[in-house]
């Protein structure tokens, strides 16, 4: 049960390859493993949300993804977005409408919602709604994290990925 | 000495963000030293127990323990928070348990090893005979007849119980009062649920020959007093660091055992161990707050004037007392705000603390405040109606009028001016309360529930020392510190003793600063969280910092701007009086072409000080500290629901807050602490609650049971501000990160009840679930029928 497995999985466009008992959750991979410990966990049971990564291309609870499962695959993390000195779109709106707080969601909304306004580029308000709440936050009572989905989607040109590259 | 404030009141995008937002922030899971030990609790599955043996041998055999740790092996006292009462019984919350257990999860070994997989295995595996008794589950079973005792030394299971206020002419108004309403209201247990839950690193550094903490916590100092006194170190000897905290809300203001086992394990060990609290155990092992049952007898005359009160409070405070705030927060704090915004003089209360085997409360998130609120407001509206009067009517006959300020309440404090009766009639016109009742009709014509329901409340805020003092805690917290000194580059920085963990400080600190130093608030660096490099502060709780902590902020930039101003005007040789500090220069007043840079000021101060006038020190550097007695915000919520009677599901439609809290400092910042405030009142009126059963066994252990809204249940709100300066802070700020959370549970109580009013249903209980509501909707008298439309 507890014998390792070698798995390859390329996080951000980097190629790693790491050994991994059975029942390694993705999230203790990235973090623990392979040091991206900007992707966080919040309840381990799947429902906060908070350990949101793309698993390719698709948003996962990576914590309800064993390692075992993400072997050949291509995992974004909150890392991949924009540095401090770039922030993406994404990343600007949330701290222009303060959409953030304690930050310690923060990294699982991102990641969210780039997803989301990938494959929703022009999104009505409920739309918006029904994605942000996916995940929980406990600090900002979520007012502004729609505030900044929805600016980021506006502000976005059409043919534009709102999510977009650092600017 | 700055020209004018410039950064105060502007809505400064926060500095803070940038690291959050890219994964470069730092918790302390996070952190990962070399030969890392991690810890796994075994926790009691019995509420109530003894505990007859403890067999090692199954968890010692899973490979990669390193040890395991039982109160016996460690032999470190308790913790023994005090309150200097003779109506307080001191009990001590033992590290593990030893003999005896109190509260499920309570634990009672520690595992330490190679990896968290192989501790959580090892303490499945561990071997715990346990005897268990009957638990005492509530506060009527904990209050009856022959309970349990759960501590020996409280035989009626009160670790408090202060009969505080007692008006010798209370009775007689009572009886000879128009309406006199007699009610129960109770309010579920919840728990503050910060998305990172607690966690600490514990290190021995043998260079130094002193322990390292890394925790997620609110008050680091404070922290490094108790570990330092239960492991008998001088408190030079650890060094307490709060790197990013991932939410707080009250729960980490408190010291708990883990944190202290976890450094008693670093220091024995001479190894790093690291505790990440997991979901289970914050939701099960942590602490709780907020349950509690008041019976009230409030009098009014036939015009609504409130002529008396009469309430016995009861606070289920769980097993022990939390660390230093003592189990005496809730019934203290109820008692003594209950009174709210209102006219009172005759008034009387006693409050319990009492004690049952489930865990502990510590502060959460407005303490007693929302459950007051809640109260008041009820009895408003209860009043209302039985006289036939407007609920915004008759608040606007009791509440204090601007010409009363400073006010004595019935219960001794004194309020400092306020902005109650306004606020009120800002949130009813904000609500179109005049059209309401029209409006309403229609709907029920239609079929529909709808309600509106309002709070008023004023809470005080900014607890300096002589507060908590009038508390008689055997440790008193109040005062804040702050060290504030420019470098030879002329960059500032900012240390502090209060905690930011979410709240923005490292921007409103330095807009403070910036405004007193005539610079920008990306110059100013604010440092915190670090016992080596910070003053000794109280950390950040009881909407505390802004207006203490800035406070002391801002008289050391005074201080430091005195320093520079003198160092410039020397170097522009005019007097001292005749410079102005503005836009990063020391400049002759009403001559602006005459300047010199600060950052050369700078330079002079540490690298030339032999240019330096007489009498100045070289560098440059100012400390300050500020302590005001406290200061009260008020706000009004407002509003409008409506309840579906199909399901029992209530859909809020509109949110109003109307709240002052002096002057803003940043208008966002402040604006944000209002919607997480009012989406926690809201939770707690509507959704959560840790549900325990006849034996106090914990029913809510994920997220998936103890219902934290989404985005899906969460209103929008509308914020108005009022802004109404204190004159108990240096920069006329009160402190508002609680105000969201203490309104919210009344106005969502009073909307529904108004929604239900005609069909005689009246909310008591919070939280106010679906089922709550269609049982009462099928109990009701009225015509409707269950399920459908009238």
């Amino acid at each position: 049960m507890t014998e390792p497995h070698r798995i390859s999985i390329a996080v951000n466009g980097t190629p790693h390859d790491v050994e991994v008992e059975p029942r390694r959750t993705l999230v203790d991979v990235l973090r623990h493993d392979l040091g991206y410990t900007g992707t966080h966990v919040g309840c381990e049971q799947g429902v906060c949300g908070a350990c949101t990564v793309l698993l390719d291309g698709e948003p996962v609870r990576s914590c309800l993804v064993f390692g075992v499962q993400a072997d050949g695959a291509d995992v974004r993390t909150v890392e991949g977005l924009g540095d401090q000195e770039h922030l993406s779109p994404l990343q600007e709106t949330f701290s222009s409408a303060h959409a953030l707080q304690c930050g310690f969601c923060t990294p699982g909304f991102l990641m969210l919602v780039t997803a989301f306004l990938r494959d929703h580029p022009s999104p009505t308000d409920a739309e918006i709604r029904e994605a942000v709440a996916s995940n929980l936050c406990r600090c900002t009572g979520y007012q502004n994290i729609l505030r900044a989905v929805r600016t980021a989607a506006d502000a976005a040109a059409p043919g534009d990925d709102p999510a977009g590259e650092p600017s | 000495m700055a020209e004018s404030a410039r950064w105060v009141g502007t809505p400064v995008r926060r500095l803070e963000d940038p690291r959050l937002l890219t994964g470069a922030s730092r918790f302390v899971d996070d952190l990962e030293p070399r030969r890392v030990l991690h810890v796994a609790f075994a926790r009691s599955p019995f509420a109530a127990a003894r505990i007859d043996r403890i067999d090692r041998a199954a968890a010692h055999a899973v490979p990669g323990v390193v040890g395991i740790l039982t109160a016996d092996d460690l032999a470190l006292p308790g913790l023994r928070p005090v309150l200097e009462r003779d109506d307080f019984t001191v009990t001590e919350m033992p590290l593990l348990a030893r003999e005896t257990v109190r509260h499920a999860a309570e634990p009672v070994a520690m595992v330490l090893a190679l990896t968290r997989d192989a501790a959580e295995d090892a303490a499945e595996a561990l071997a715990v005979e346990y005897d268990a008794t009957d638990a005492v589950s509530s506060i009527e079973r904990a209050t009856a007849q022959g309970a349990t005792a759960v501590h020996e030394a409280a035989p009626g299971n009160l670790l408090l119980d202060a009969a505080m206020y007692d008006h010798d002419e209370l009775d007689a108004a009572l009886e000879a009062a128009e309406v006199v309403i007699e009610r129960t209201f109770t309010t579920g247990r919840v728990t503050a649920a910060p998305m990172e839950g607690r966690a600490c690193l514990a290190e021995w550094d043998e260079r130094d020959r002193r322990l390292i903490v890394h925790v997620s916590h609110q008050i680091p100092h404070l922290v490094r007093t108790t570990i330092a006194d239960l492991l008998g170190l001088p408190e030079q000897r650890v060094r307490v660091v709060t790197p990013d905290v991932g939410g707080g809300f009250g729960l980490k203001c408190v010291v708990g055992r883990e944190e202290i086992l976890v450094a008693a394990a670093a220091a024995r060990l001479r190894r790093p161990v690291k505790w990440i609290e997991d979901r289970l155990e914050n939701l099960t092992a942590s602490f709780h707050g907020h349950e509690q049952r008041y019976v009230v007898r409030a009098g009014f005359d036939a015009e609504g004037v409130l002529l008396g009160l009469d309430a016995d409070i009861a606070c289920d405070v769980g097993a022990y007392a939390c660390f230093p705030f003592t189990c005496g927060v809730e019934p203290l704090m109820a008692s003594t705000e209950l009174p709210g915004p209102y006219r009172l003089t005759r008034y009387r209360a006693r409050g319990r603390a009492v004690a049952t085997n489930k865990p502990p409360i510590a502060p959460y998130r407005g303490v007693s405040r929302p459950q007051i609120t809640f109260v008041m407001e009820r009895l408003m509206d209860i009043a209302a109606r039985r006289l036939g009067l407007d609920p915004v009517e008759i608040r606007m006959r009791n509440l204090i009028e601007p010409g009363e300020f400073p006010y004595r309440s019935a219960a001794g404090l004194l309020y400092d001016e306020g902005s109650y009766r306004e606020s009120l009639q800002r949130c009813a016109a904000a609500l179109d309360h005049d059209g309401w009742r029209t409006r309403q009709a229609d709907a029920r014509e239609q079929g529909r529930l709808i309600g509106l329901g309002f709070s008023c409340f004023c809470e005080r805020t900014a607890y300096g020392t002589p507060a908590f003092a009038s508390r008689r805690m055997a440790i008193t917290p109040g005062f804040e510190s702050a060290n504030v000194r420019m470098d030879a580059s002329g960059g500032v920085t900012v240390a502090v003793g209060t905690l930011s963990h979410g709240q923005g400080h490292e921007t409103t600190f330095a807009q403070i600063a910036a405004d007193e130093l005539g610079m920008r608030p990306e110059d100013v660096r604010v440092v915190q969280g670090d016992t080596d490099t910070t003053p000794h502060g109280w950390g950040t709780f009881a909407s505390r910092s802004i207006a203490i902590g800035g406070g002391a902020v801002k008289r050391a930039g005074e201080s430091l701007a005195a320093q520079i101003a003198a160092i410039g005007a020397h170097l522009l040789e005019v007097a001292p009086a005749d410079v102005v500090l503005s836009d990063g220069a020391v400049s002759v007043r009403g001559a602006p072409g005459r300047s010199v840079a600060i950052a050369d000021v700078a330079r002079t101060a540490h690298h030339a000080a032999h240019r330096l006038p007489d009498g100045a020190e070289p560098g440059l550097e100012a400390r300050a500290t500020f302590d005001p007695p406290g200061t009260f915000s008020n706000a009004t919520h407002g509003v409008e629901v409506e309840v579906d009677p199909e399901t029992g599901a209530v859909a809020i439609r509109r949110y109003v807050v109307v709240e002052d809290c002096g002057v803003l400092i940043n208008p966002t910042i402040v604006d944000g602490q209002v919607h997480g405030g009012v989406a926690q009142g809201v939770a707690a009126a509507l959704y959560e609650c840790l549900v325990y059963d006849e034996q106090a066994q914990p029913l809510s252990g994920t997220f998936a049971d103890y219902l934290i809204p989404t985005a899906a249940e969460v209103p929008a709100v509308e914020i108005h501000h009022l802004q109404t300066p204190s004159e108990h802070s240096a920069t006329g700020a009160k402190g508002m990160g609680e105000g969201g959370a203490i309104g919210a549970p009344a106005a969502v109580a009073n909307a529904v009840s108004d929604a239900l009013a005609h069909l005689g249903i009246e909310v008591e209980t919070i939280p106010i679930t679906p089922e709550n509501i269609l049982a009462a909707l099928r109990e009701s008298r009225a015509d409707v029928p269950v399920g459908g439309t009238p």
